[in-house]
């Protein structure tokens, strides 16, 4: 798909969200209830005193997997899936640069994921929820948060390029 | 009249049903863009192809000008619209190692959910490393609650923050967004690269 249509399509759906339920799009959110959740059933005594569990359920009612970001981004694998199989990309593999192995890209993906949960914690919100939803309402942070993001990774990309290029 | 649910035009179940509607449409037009390959996402940061600053700054600059104008329309009340808050200290530590995570892992949270959708065994390798992610720092959590709390600054829009209308703010972003569209043409055929 041309790239400037996907972006108007994607504008549009965050222009959904905010006029629908008064919020942008989010994704590490969603991560994040699904850990409160599994801490609350496998170890409930650690989840009622350690501190980031109480706040979370100080801010939230219920079941934290009844949350918004979890259906959104169970919506998310769905329209990917749709997409993927319309387009015929649906295949088990593991993408990466022939100059380098699957292992190594598997090692990467999983640090890169470590670093991007961490991080998306002190962010308040990841690419989709700070960055790009928070630019839409104007946000400071969200403008903050897609600077410091895209900022930092040109800046290391040269310590990372064997992998890519 | 918006937004729906904060003005309980829908209800609170309804809004859920939605979030499933609006995710449908998130991760679709993501994958259709091509985000479900890391390797187009990683081609940002070296070039070869910036379909991720095209699609990300369109999808901003829509999403705002159609905020700007409804609100204008009177049909959804920005104040009642959700705008992140800014923690200066945390954001900026978040965002640097969000983006150290980009480069390294070459996902970020929404798209590896849409690579793991359609079978890259890598986005499945990220998101495990999501959920240790944000394990680590929800143990560590009492470590460096002082950090994540720092130099809070409220709500603030750029446009408060620079005393400027928001129509002006959202001109400048615009013209922002066609400056860099304009050198990622550029850089696309500068840095050319065989298909991948």
């Amino acid at each position: 798909m041309n790239p400037y249509l996907a972006g108007v399509l994607l504008g549009l759906v965050v222009l959904a969200s905010n006029v629908i339920s008064g919020r942008g799009l989010g994704a590490s959110g969603a991560v994040k209830s699904a850990i409160v959740a599994g801490v609350e059933t496998i170890a409930p005594g650690h989840a009622e005193s350690a501190p980031f569990y109480k706040k979370f359920g100080d801010s939230h009612n219920g079941n934290p997997l009844n949350n918004w970001l979890v259906y959104e981004m169970l919506g998310v694998i769905v329209g990917g899936f749709v997409s993927g199989a319309m387009s015929r990309r649906l295949t088990w593999r593991v993408e990466h640069s022939p100059k380098i192995t699957s292992k190594r890209r598997l090692a990467f993906a999983l640090a890169g994921g470590i670093l991007f949960g961490i991080g998306s914690q002190f962010g308040r919100g990841c690419t989709s929820g700070s960055a790009l939803s928070g630019m839409a309402v104007l946000s400071l942070g969200g403008f903050i948060s897609m600077a410091a993001i895209f900022g930092t990774a040109f800046a290391f990309a040269y310590f990372f390029r064997k992998n890519w290029i | 009249m918006g937004p729906l649910v904060v003005n309980e035009i829908i209800s609170e179940n309804t809004n859920l049903l939605l979030a499933f509607f609006i995710g449908i449409g998130f991760g679709f037009v993501l994958e259709q863009a091509g985000f479900s390959s890391s390797r187009k996402l990683a081609g940002m940061f070296y070039g070869y192809d910036t379909v991720v600053l095209k699609v990300f700054f369109t999808g901003a600059i829509t999403a705002m000008l159609g905020l700007l104008f409804f609100s204008l329309f009177g049909w959804v009340d920005l104040n009642l619209v959700y705008v992140n808050e800014t923690y200066l200290t945390s954001a900026i530590l978040g965002g640097v190692i969000m983006g150290v995570g980009f480069i390294a892992g070459g996902f970020c949270p929404g798209t590896s959910f849409c690579g793991a959708a359609i079978g890259k065994l890598d986005a499945w390798m990220f998101i495990g490393g999501l959920f240790i992610g944000v394990f680590i720092f929800a143990e560590g959590f009492p470590l460096w609650e002082d950090l994540y709390m720092a130099n809070f600054m409220g709500y603030p829009r750029i446009s408060e923050f620079f005393g400027l209308t928001e129509g002006i703010t959202a001109l400048f972003v615009i013209l922002a967004a066609v400056a860099m569209f304009w050198v990622g043409e550029w850089a696309e055929k500068k840095f050319p690269r065989e298909e991948y």
